[in-house]
């Protein structure tokens, strides 16, 4: 059961930030939703790497009595994690300098204050 | 032939290379980065016809990044760890759009974008976006798919807000947050892959996948999210509100990257799931999603009063039409029909993904070129413009002509495809098909009263001599699609087509056997 | 030439047959009588008189009996298109959650 709890929180992360993403008029808020879903699908590539009781997966100065490669955590995961955490940054700053430049031309942070529809 | 199996890599490599080389060459001299941007875009389009040439002839080239095979070999695995690139007869067709359109693009740059505010990061960034297509279409790999929708993403943004007023910085916000919620969704989906099979190379996961409840849930987020970065009704908003606010040239670069998200769709539809899902259902989903499409994109864009606002509606319900065909055949996969009209059906819908990028890009490149010269995409404000930009009129003529479907241009051939063989399936797909089509030449013919007839209005000048050049090689394309379609889909349109069905040519191409 | 699998479809055929259509057309209209009456060239407007000054039909005016026509249908269109980026997700999450419930409804339902 206590092995559940990752995934339990990865489910109300991604949850919490889509409520964020489709209720909340702020657009800073909306920003910091993207953000938490970015956590929560990284949180569950970790998630997904790790064995109990593993150990970095480095095969130089192996600590004695680790099985290869039953006893390393997963390396894919964390690689695929790291990159995407690079691309979330990239990310959040062109979106936040949209937020700002949209804030000196509306005097509006409210998603509702829009210039295009129809 | 000059082939060489390094192509693939440096397609991608030579764009992002080439990209931040353009910066250094600006200060030495505006035209010669402006000859160098032409020259990578041209040997692009040279390798890129190179490649699918020999993609054509000879079956799928495999590319393995930094290695010989795909294995690794210090485990033993019998597994692809590696980044493979991919190519078969589908993506070597992508390849082609993409560096076609990005050509005209760029051409049609040189005198579109004016000096000064940083062109030189314009060109950047278009180059960039270039190697985010390529590589989206090219790679066997989920996660660097994944990756490559990022940059593609995020370069588009930068495009679309080039021009940093407050309709751009709004219509490229908008299109960042649509596109990341589907790419961060999309990411999800690899990792229940992931969790499930150890595996991110699309040919062994294909050769592995169960079909298990995890995986129905990875079907789901997968097609909804490129359905949206594609622009299929109701997930389109985006379209037109980036669509219309971006520079000319990179709308017409747009509509090639959400048909790379178009792709990347059916390339999880066929090859990664293909028989073992429930095909019916999502067949019938997906002939759903086109008609919707279809209907609404061609309906709103008749009251529309912005030009390009209006040519944004157009693609949203020209990409109803490729969802279509496409769905009729994933609907038909498998029955005996399939091999009668289902082929037929997925031929018409591919064939129609080529047109469509020709003529809507050049389409929006002639707005381009009436904003350039009047300064406003305001149909009101426009008229008698035909008096004196002659050859934008004819232009203008030529793409509205392809976009209605009527003979003998390019876009007739695909839609009697489309309309033959759904009438197949139910006549009221091909009735639907047929008035959308009706509605399509009716809008166009208010766009060309507005716009070039009537009285002259105002006194303007032809577009620019590289403008023109740059809609001159759409239309070019779009003349001799119209001529010899017949050529054009039993050498290029049947082999993606075909290589979409075969799944297990893909899969063994990687796993070997 | 295509083949559409019920038939067949070619450009340089249907250009021909335009073309030779064009001219036979030509070569019947040149038959008739040379000479015309003058008032034939002015287009008749239901008997109004034309006004002298040159109009333009602005965009907005096109299709405006169209429009007003199926105006209960662009109203709930309007609505949908409001641009409010919430909105936008609301409907991704929407049909995702419909795309779920369609590939899960033999399990659910029996």
């Amino acid at each position: 059961m206590i092995w559940n709890v990752p995934f339990i929180t990865v489910a109300l992360l991604i949850a919490i930030g889509l409520y964020a993403v489709m209720f909340k008029r702020n657009l800073i808020k909306i920003a910091i939703g993207i953000t938490i879903i970015e956590s929560g699908v990284n949180l569950f590539l970790i998630t997904l790497g790790y064995r109990k009781g593993g150990i970095a997966p480095i095969y130089t100065n192996l600590p004695s009595g680790v099985k290869v490669p039953e006893g390393m955590v997963l390396p894919v995961p964390q690689a695929l994690t790291l990159t995407s955490i690079v691309i979330g940054v990239a990310v959040l700053a062109l979106m936040l300098s949209f937020i700002m430049k949209m804030y000196q031309h509306n005097k509006s942070l409210d998603s509702h204050s829009r210039r295009l529809k129809g | 032939m000059i082939y060489n199996e390094a192509i693939p890599a440096i397609l991608i490599g030579l764009p992002l290379l080439a990209a931040f080389i353009t910066p250094i060459i600006n200060l030495a001299s505006k035209k010669a980065r402006n000859a160098f941007v032409i020259a990578i875009l041209a040997i692009e389009e040279l390798l890129i016809i190179l490649l699918a040439w020999h993609v054509f002839t000879n079956g799928i080239v495999i590319y393995t990044m930094g290695a010989k095979n795909p294995s690794i070999v210090p485990l033993q695995a019998a597994v692809p760890v590696r980044i493979v690139l991919e190519i078969d007869g589908m993506a070597a067709f992508m390849g082609l759009i993409s560096c076609t359109v990005a050509m005209a693009a760029g051409i049609y740059s040189i005198a579109f974008i004016k000096e000064g505010n940083g062109k030189a990061r314009y060109y950047t960034l278009l180059l960039i976006m270039l190697a985010g297509m390529l590589g989206m279409v090219f790679t066997g790999d989920l996660f660097n798919l994944f990756v490559f929708l990022e940059i593609l993403s995020i370069a588009s943004c930068g495009l679309i807000a080039y021009r940093q007023h407050a309709d751009a910085v709004e219509g490229a916000f908008k299109y960042l947050v649509v596109s990341n919620i589907a790419a961060l969704f999309v990411l999800f989906a690899i990792a229940l892959f992931y969790a499930q099979y150890d595996l991110l190379n699309i040919a062994a996961i294909a050769n592995a996948m169960q079909y298990t409840q995890l995986d129905k849930i990875a079907l789901a987020l997968l097609v909804a999210a490129f359905a949206m970065k594609c622009g299929a009704v109701p997930m389109h908003f985006w379209a037109p509100d980036s669509y219309s606010t971006a520079p000319a040239a990179i709308t017409a670069m747009l509509v090639a990257a959400s048909q790379a998200s178009l792709y990347a769709l059916f390339r999880v539809c066929f090859t990664l799931y293909g028989s073992l899902m429930n095909y019916h259902m999502i067949g019938i989903a997906i002939i759903i999603f086109g008609l919707l499409s279809m209907f609404i994109g061609v309906t709103m864009a008749l009251p529309q009063k912005d030009i390009k606002r209006l040519m944004a509606y157009h693609a949203i319900s020209q990409t109803g039409y490729m969802l279509l065909g496409v769905g009729v055949g994933l609907y038909l996969l498998g029955s005996s029909d399939f091999n009668v009209y289902g082929i037929k059906a997925m031929e018409g819908g591919i064939f129609h993904i080529i047109n469509h990028a020709m003529y809507k890009g050049l389409l929006f490149l002639t707005a381009g070129a009436i904003y350039y010269r009047l300064g406003t995409r305001n149909l009101n404000e426009m008229g008698g413009l035909g008096h004196t930009m002659k050859f934008t009129s004819i232009y203008f003529i030529i793409g509205a002509l392809a976009i209605a479907g009527i003979p003998p241009f390019n876009g007739f051939a695909s839609k009697l495809l489309i309309y033959e063989a759904c009438y197949k399936v139910s006549p009221i797909l091909s009735i639907v098909a047929m008035l959308v089509s009706v509605l399509t030449l009716a809008s166009f013919i208010k766009v060309f009263h507005s716009a070039f007839m009537g009285p002259k209005m105002h006194d303007v000048k032809e577009a620019p001599k590289s403008m023109l050049a740059g809609m001159a090689v759409l239309t070019f394309v779009i003349i001799f699609f119209g001529l010899f379609p017949g050529w054009v889909v039993s050498h290029i349109v049947h082999p993606a087509a075909m290589a979409l069905v075969e799944k297990m040519a893909y899969i063994n191409a990687v796993m070997g056997g | 030439m295509l083949e559409t699998g019920f038939g067949y479809w070619d450009a340089i055929a249907w250009i021909v047959a335009f073309i030779v259509i064009c001219i036979v057309v030509y070569i019947i209209r040149s038959m008739g009588k040379k000479e015309h009456r003058k008032e034939a060239e002015e287009p008749f407007f239901s008997g109004v008189e034309l006004p002298d000054e040159k109009v333009h039909v602005k965009a907005s005016n096109i299709y405006w009996g169209f429009i007003e026509s199926m105006k209960g249908y662009y109203d709930v269109m309007k609505k949908m298109h409001d641009g409010i980026i919430n909105n936008y997700i609301s409907w991704f999450v929407f049909i995702a959650v419909l795309l779920l419930i369609t590939l899960f409804a033999k399990e659910v339902i029996p």
